[in-house]
C-alpha cells in the first residue's frame, strides 16, 4: 500500500552532474527558474531548452524519468493554460461558441506550458542527480550567511536530514497500524467526508503517539552521542569546490548573460 | 468450519526485476479448535502468511477459503471475514487510541454495527478473557505497563468474537514473566473457548509448551508441518535456517550420542527429567 | 576507585495525575552501589520496571542522581563541566534499532559521535573504517540503514558508539526486540569488543543466556540490588530467580530438577555440554 510511494528520486549514475557540489546544482536550479521569468521571446526560450538539454545528456539519466514528475502537474498545467488562452484580452484570431483565443493568449498560453515544463523537468535534473542528504547539506552551506541574522541554519539542516530518515519508517508504521485496524474492523475507504475524517483518528493518534516516542528515543541517543548542536562540530563529508564546480559557475555566468542578451537585443 | 490455503502464492515488487516471491505454494489446513505455532525467523514470510488468512492480502495466486467459500469473490463480505478471523499484530499496543481501555476494546465490535448494549458486553466479557483488572478499565491505555497494554490490544481483537485467533508475536519485548503470563492467558483461552488458535514465533522454546501443530517456514515456504516432537527431529535443519530446537532436545540427543538410552521425544523439561531418571535408575 | 562508580545512588521521580497534581514520588533506583574494574564485562538482569534502564541512564549522564553520587572514569556526573567528557567515555547503546541511528547511509551515521566531538575529517573516516570492521558491518557502509535487519542495526548503533573511542559501552536491553539470529550476532559483537579491545561492556538485558560469559552479574528487583555474583553463583540460585520474574535456562532449569530429584550435579550449570557430561558421570 503506501510502501510504494517513495521519497527523493534519486537516480543513481556516475556522471558529471551527479558529481558536482550540491551547491552548485541548487545555484543553478535556481537561476534557471529565474531566467525562465525574464526571458520573453522564442530565441530566448531556445537558449534554455539548449542548457537544458545539454544538463539531461551530461547527466545520463534516462529521459523518461525527468517527465515522470510532470504527470503531477499535468492538470495544473491544463488549466494554467486554458485560462491564459481564453482569458487574455487582445487581437482575437478564432471564436468558438462565447470564447475568443486571442494572438496575445495563445502566446502567454505557449510561454506559460513552456515555463512550467522547463521548471519541472529543470528542478528534477537536480533531485535525480543529488541525494537527499547532499541537498540538505549544500543549503545548510549556502544558507550559512544567514547566521547572522539568528536563523538557526545548522539546526534547520538537521530537522531535514531527520525527516528524511524517518519518512520511510513511519510511512511502513502508517501501513501497519492502518492495517491493524482494518483487522479490527475499521473502514477506511467508503462513507461521506466527514466519516472517513472521522475513520482517521484511529490512525493518526497511534501514529502521533509513534512519532512523538521516536523524537524522544532519537533526542535522548543523538545527546548520549554528545550531540549540542553546530558549535564545534566537525563534518566527515565536508563540502569542497572542485575544478569542475568553478567550470560549471562559468557555464552557469554564460548562460545568464546569453538569456540577458538575448531579451535585450531581441 | 476450516481456514484452507490452496497454492497461494504472493509475490510482492510487481513484474519488475526487483521482485520477490514472499510466499510460495503454500497448501495449509487450519481445522477447528487447534493450537498451532507457527515458526520462522524474520523474513521467512511467516508475518505476509498470516495477513492472507483474514484477507489483508490477496495472493498473487491460488485460493483461501474460509468455511467452503473462497475469500476474495467479488461478494465475499471481508468485514465478516476479519471479526471471524482476528488478527493481532506484533507490538499491538501501538494501535491504542482510545481516551479509555474500555472504549478501545469497543472499536472491533461497533465498526460490526452491532447494538451498543452487545458491543459493551462483548468487551467487558473480552478483558475479563484477558484477566484484566476492572480498576483499569476507564483509565488510559497509555498509563499501562507494557503487558497490560498488549493485554487490552488482544482484548480488542476477542471483542469480535473470532473462531480463529492469529497473534504475531504476542511476547516481543516482554520480559519472561509478562510473556509466560501472556502464553498462559491464551492457552487457558484456547482451553475454555475452544478457539482455534494460531501462534507465531521465532522461539521453539516458547511455543513447544503449548502448541499441537508446528508449522515452520523458511524462505516462504512451509518446511515441516507437523506435531512438535516430529518437527524437533529435525533440530539440525532447523538450525541450518536460523531457528533451534528447544534446549531439552539437544540434551537428550547429545545424552543419546555419548551412549545414555533416552527417548530423545520428549519435548518439556519435566518430560526430559522423568526421562533420564528413568534410564539412570534402570 | 573503578571505572563506574556508584555511591548509595538514589533515583526518584514524582508522579502526577491529569491536572498536574502530585500523586506520589516513585523511587525507581534504590541505594545502589556498584563498582566496575576496567575492562570488565558486567550484566544487570532484572524484569521490566525494576530500574536497570534508570540505573543505565544515570552512567551517560541523561539521568542525575537524586540522592548519592555516580563516578564514571573518577569524573562526577553531576558536575556539569564533565559533561561532555562523560558522554564520550561512556557510550550507549538503546533498545530500539530504529530511534537511535541518525545518519541515512551506515558509514554516515557512524560518523555522527565523532563529528559532535569535532574530530578532524580525515581521523572521522579512519574510526569509521575500524568501528564498523570492529563490529563486522564494514561491507554494510554505504547501506540505508532501513534495509537492514535488526541485528545488523544494533551493530551500526555499536560501531557508532565505538568510533567516540569511549572507556566503557553501556547496552540498554540492546537485544530486546531482536529475533534469536539478531540478538546472537549483537552479543558476539559484544563480547568480541570485550576481549579484543578491552572495553568495559555493562550490559542490560532480561535473557540469562546473554549473560552466561560475564565476569560479574547483578540482578535488580525494586530499584535495589537483589542479587549479585559470577554467572555460576547467580545460575544456582533457581528458586530466588523465579521469585525475582527472571527466566532460567532450560539446561539450567533441566540440571535444577534432577538435582531435587536425587541425582548428584554440581550448582548453577550452564552449558548444555556441561550437563551432558556431569549426568554421564552418573551413570
Amino acid at each position: 500500500m503506501l510502501r510504494d510511494i517513495t521519497l527523493g528520486q534519486y537516480y543513481q549514475a556516475d556522471s558529471v552532474i551527479h558529481k558536482l557540489d550540491p551547491r552548485v546544482k541548487l545555484v543553478a536550479t535556481i537561476t534557471f527558474i529565474i531566467s525562465l521569468f525574464i526571458v520573453q521571446n522564442f530565441v530566448g526560450y531556445l537558449i534554455a531548452a539548449l542548457f537544458l538539454v545539454l544538463a539531461i545528456k551530461l547527466s545520463k539519466v534516462p529521459f523518461r524519468f525527468m517527465v515522470k514528475g510532470m504527470k503531477a502537474i499535468m492538470f495544473l498545467l491544463l488549466v494554467t493554460v486554458v485560462f491564459n488562452l481564453f482569458l487574455t484580452p487582445g487581437e482575437p484570431l478564432l471564436t468558438l461558441w462565447k470564447f475568443t483565443i486571442t494572438k496575445e493568449g495563445l502566446r502567454t498560453a505557449v510561454f506559460m506550458a513552456i515555463r512550467l515544463t522547463f521548471l519541472i523537468i529543470g528542478s528534477s535534473v537536480m533531485t535525480l542527480t543529488t541525494t537527499p542528504n547532499s541537498l540538505t547539506d549544500g543549503m545548510e552551506k549556502l544558507m550559512n550567511p544567514l547566521k547572522v541574522f539568528k536563523v538557526p541554519v545548522h539546526e534547520v539542516a538537521m530537522m531535514m536530514s531527520i525527516a528524511l530518515r524517518f519518512i520511510p519508517i513511519l510511512l511502513e508504521e502508517t501501513d501497519k497500524i492502518m492495517k491493524a485496524q482494518i483487522a479490527r474492523g475499521a473502514d477506511f475507504e467508503s462513507g461521506n467526508l466527514i466519516k472517513k475524517a472521522k475513520s482517521l483518528v484511529p490512525l493518526l493518534v497511534p501514529l502521533f503517539i509513534s512519532a512523538f516516542r521516536r523524537a524522544n528515543d532519537l533526542a535522548m541517543a543523538m545527546e548520549a552521542r554528545c550531540y549540542r548542536g553546530g558549535e564545534h562540530r566537525t563534518k566527515m563529508k565536508p563540502l569542497k569546490y572542485k575544478r569542475r564546480d568553478a567550470a560549471a559557475y562559468g557555464i552557469l555566468v554564460c548562460y545568464l548573460a546569453l538569456c540577458i542578451t538575448a531579451n535585450i537585443l531581441l | 468450519m476450516s481456514l484452507i490455503l490452496d497454492h497461494v502464492n504472493y509475490v510482492y515488487g510487481g513484474d519488475t526485476e526487483l521482485a520477490v516471491r514472499a510466499l510460495k505454494d503454500i497448501n495449509l489446513v487450519i481445522p477447528d479448535g487447534q493450537f498451532i505455532g507457527l515458526i520462522g525467523h524474520t523474513g521467512s514470510g511467516k508475518s505476509t502468511l498470516v495477513q492472507h488468512l483474514n484477507g489483508l492480502i490477496k495472493p498473487t495466486s491460488g485460493t483461501v477459503f474460509f468455511n467452503g467459500e473462497d475469500v476474495h469473490d467479488a461478494d465475499y463480505d471481508k468485514k465478516k471475514l476479519r471479526s471471524k478471523v482476528g488478527l493481532v499484530f506484533q507490538y499491538p499496543e501501538h494501535q491504542l487510541f482510545e481516551i479509555d481501555v474500555f472504549s478501545d476494546v469497543c472499536f472491533g465490535p461497533k465498526n460490526l454495527g452491532l447494538p451498543q448494549k452487545e458491543v459493551e458486553l462483548r468487551a467487558y466479557a473480552a478483558l475479563k478473557q484477558v484477566g484484566l483488572e476492572d480498576e483499569l478499565f476507564y483509565q488510559s491505555p497509555f498509563d499501562l505497563s507494557g503487558g497490560q497494554k498488549r493485554r487490552v490490544a488482544i482484548a480488542g481483537v476477542l471483542a469480535m468474537k473470532p473462531d480463529i485467533l492469529v497473534l504475531d508475536e504476542p511476547t516481543a519485548g516482554l520480559d519472561p514473566k509478562g510473556r509466560d503470563e501472556i502464553l498462559d492467558q491464551i492457552a487457558k483461552l484456547h482451553e475454555e473457548t475452544g478457539i482455534t488458535v494460531i501462534l507465531v514465533s521465532h522461539s521453539m522454546e516458547d511455543v513447544a509448551n503449548y502448541v499441537e501443530r508446528i508449522i515452520v517456514m523458511n524462505k516462504g515456504a512451509v518446511l515441516y508441518d507437523d506435531v512438535p516432537k516430529e518437527v524437533f527431529k529435525h533440530y539440525k535443519e532447523l538450525e541450518q535456517v536460523g531457528l533451534a530446537a528447544p534446549q531439552v532436545t539437544y540434551i537428550m540427543q547429545t545424552l543419546k550420542e555419548k551412549g545414555l538410552p533416552v527417548n530423545t521425544e520428549v519435548t518439556t523439561i519435566p518430560e526430559a527429567r522423568d526421562e533420564i531418571l528413568r534410564v539412570l535408575h534402570a | 576507585m573503578g571505572i563506574i562508580k556508584t555511591d548509595k545512588l538514589v533515583f526518584e521521580y514524582i508522579r502526577r495525575d491529569e491536572e498536574g497534581n502530585v500523586e506520589g514520588i516513585t523511587r525507581a533506583v534504590d541505594e545502589v552501589d556498584l563498582d566496575v574494574k576496567q575492562g570488565d564485562f558486567i550484566a544487570i538482569l532484572g524484569h521490566n520496571g525494576s530500574g536497570k534502564s534508570t540505573l543505565a541512564k544515570h552512567i551517560n549522564a541523561i539521568l542525575y542522581p537524586t540522592e548519592g553520587t555516580v563516578w564514571v572514569d573518577g569524573m562526577d556526573t553531576k558536575e556539569e563541566k564533565h559533561l561532555w567528557d562523560i558522554r564520550q567515555n561512556a557510550g550507549m547503546v538503546f533498545q530500539n534499532p530504529d530511534n537511535q541511528i541518525i545518519g541515512q547511509v551506515v558509514e554516515e551515521d557512524v560518523g555522527f559521535g565523532p563529528e559532535n566531538m569535532g574530530v578532524p575529517t580525515a581521523e572521522i573516516w579512519e574510526r569509521v573504517e575500524e568501528s564498523l570492521k570492529a563490529v563486522g558491518m564494514y561491507e554494510y557502509r554505504k547501506h540505508s540503514p532501513n534495509k537492514l535487519s535488526g541485528g545488523q542495526k544494533q551493530r551500526v548503533s555499536i560501531a557508532g558508539v565505538i568510533a567516540m573511542h569511549p572507556k566503557c559501552i553501556v547496552l540498554d536491553e540492546p537485544t530486546a526486540m531482536l529475533d534469536p539470529n539478531g540478538r546472537k550476532e549483537v552479543i558476539r559483537a559484544v563480547r568480541a569488543l570485550n576481549a579484543a579491545e578491552g572495553i568495559t561492556v555493562v550490559l542490560i538485558t532480561h535473557y540469562m543466556e546473554e549473560i552466561i560469559n560475564a565476569d560479574k552479574v547483578f540482578v535488580m528487583d525494586k530499584g535495589k540490588i537483589a542479587m549479585e555474583g559470577t554467572p555460576r553463583e547467580i545460575f544456582s540460585q533457581v528458586e530466588r530467580l523465579k521469585e525475582l520474574r527472571l527466566d532460567v535456562p532450560q539446561v539450567t532449569l533441566l540440571a535444577y530438577e534432577l538435582q531435587k530429584s536425587g541425582i548428584k550435579l554440581p550448582d548453577g550449570i550452564l552449558t548444555k555440554e556441561e550437563l551432558v557430561q556431569e549426568l554421564l558421570k552418573n551413570r
